[in-house]
C-alpha cells in the first residue's frame, strides 16, 4: 500500500471553510489541529501568535478544530463555542479568550465570553447548543485523523505535517524555510 | 539491535495468529470472535504515557470513524489486566486493552512486535480483514503516535477492493 507514513499531508485542502489569518496568497500556510483544553496547545498559542508577528502578509493561519474529548470534557463545547463565535464573525475573538482561559471552560464561562466580545447572546447559547457546531467541529476531527493528525497541537506547513518541536525557534525557522522554499 | 528473521513484523498476506487474552479482569478477547469483521490490533509499549499525544485516546475518540467499517479495534499491551483497567477508567476507554501477559509477550512475538531488550510490545498497527487475513501492518517509531491515517487508509482500501 503506497501509504507514506513518513511524512502525511493535509487530507482536507484549506478553503473558505476555514477559519484563516492572512492573505490567501500568502507564501506559507499553516494549519494547526488543536484542542482548547489541551495545555500543549496552550503552550504553542503565543508561539503562533509570535510567528504571525514575524512573518507578516507572507503567512496564512488557519486553526482547525481537534478536541480530545476523552481527556478534555470541555474541549468539544469550548470548540463549539468558538464556531458559534464564527458564525457572528468573531472566531478569533473567542479563541484568543479560550486560549487565554484554559482554566475557564465551562459553559458558564464560555457565555461570559460570549458577553465579553460583544455576541448576540441568544443566538450564542441556542448556536451552542445546537448540533449544527458539533457536527463541524467533528468534520474538523474527522480530516484531521486523515491527515495524520496525531495529537494536539499538530501542524502542517504548506500541507506537509511539521513533525519538530512547537517551541519558538524551531516551528519560526521551518515556517522561514517553507517561505524561502516558495520563492526559489 | 538485531533483527532476525522471527522478530519481523507479520506482513500484508499473512494469516493473523489467533489470540486469546484477558481484556480486564473478568472478561477475555479473542481474534476468533471478531472473525467476520475487520479488525484493528494496536500493540502499545506500555498504559499511561503522555496524556495529549495518546495513542489510545485517540483511537477512542475515533471509534465512530472505525464503526463506519464495521471495524473492531483492540489495544494489546503486556500490562496486566488490573493496570489495564486502571488505563482504561482514566481515559474512560470504550474499546478492549487485551493483556499479553501470561506467557509474556506471547502474542506480540507471534506478530513479530515483540522487543526483547525492553521487555514490552512494540508500537505496530495490524488492520485484518474480515478473513483473518493482515491486509495492512505497521511498525511506528516507538516514541511516534502513528495516529489513524494509515488504518482508515487501509480500510477504505478494503472496502474499494470488496466493492
Amino acid at each position: 500500500m503506497k501509504l507514506d507514513q513518513h511524512a502525511p499531508r493535509l487530507a482536507v485542502p484549506v478553503s473558505a471553510r476555514d477559519h484563516a489569518q492572512g492573505p490567501a496568497d500568502a507564501a506559507v500556510t499553516l494549519v494547526e489541529y488543536g484542542d482548547y483544553e489541551c495545555p500543549y496547545c496552550g503552550k504553542a498559542y503565543p508561539v503562533v501568535k509570535a510567528i504571525q508577528q514575524r512573518m507578516g502578509d507572507s503567512l496564512r493561519f488557519v486553526f482547525r478544530n481537534f478536541p480530545i474529548n476523552t481527556v478534555h470534557e470541555h474541549a468539544g463545547v469550548a470548540a463549539q463555542a468558538a464556531e458559534a463565535a464564527a458564525a457572528q464573525g468573531k472566531f478569533w475573538e473567542m479563541h484568543d479568550l479560550l486560549y487565554e482561559n484554559q482554566d475557564g471552560l465551562a459553559e458558564v464561562d464560555l457565555h461570559q465570553y460570549a458577553l465579553k466580545i460583544g455576541l448576540e447572546i441568544y443566538r450564542f447559547d441556542a448556536d451552542l447548543s445546537s448540533e449544527i457546531f458539533a457536527r463541524r467541529v467533528r468534520e474538523d476531527f474527522r480530516g484531521g485523523l486523515r491527515s495524520g493528525v496525531n495529537g494536539t497541537p499538530t501542524f502542517f506547513i504548506n500541507a506537509v505535517r511539521y513533525n519538530g518541536e512547537k517551541e519558538l525557534d524551531p516551528l519560526l525557522a521551518a515556517v522561514q524555510g517553507a517561505a524561502e522554499e516558495k520563492k526559489e | 539491535m538485531t533483527s532476525t528473521q522471527e522478530n519481523d513484523i507479520l506482513a500484508a498476506g499473512t494469516r493473523a495468529p489467533d489470540f486469546d487474552l484477558p481484556a480486564g479482569p473478568d472478561q477475555r478477547v479473542s481474534l476468533r470472535s471478531l472473525r467476520g469483521r475487520p479488525v484493528i490490533l494496536a500493540f502499545y509499549p506500555a498504559d499511561f504515557s503522555p496524556v495529549c499525544g495518546d495513542q489510545m485516546a485517540l483511537y477512542n475518540e475515533s471509534l465512530e470513524e472505525f464503526a463506519e467499517y464495521d471495524a473492531h479495534i483492540v489495544g494489546v499491551s503486556v500490562d496486566g489486566p488490573w493496570c489495564h483497567l486502571a488505563y482504561a477508567k482514566d481515559r474512560k476507554l470504550k474499546f478492549p486493552l487485551a493483556s499479553d501477559f501470561e506467557p509474556k509477550g506471547e502474542v506480540s512475538r507471534a506478530y513479530g512486535v515483540y522487543d526483547e531488550k525492553w521487555g514490552t510490545s512494540k508500537r505496530a498497527l495490524f488492520v485484518i480483514d474480515a478473513e483473518g487475513i493482515i491486509r495492512w501492518s505497521y511498525l511506528s517509531p516507538i516514541d511516534e503516535n502513528p495516529g489513524a491515517h494509515g488504518i482508515l487508509g487501509a480500510l477504505d482500501e478494503m472496502k474499494e477492493h470488496a466493492a
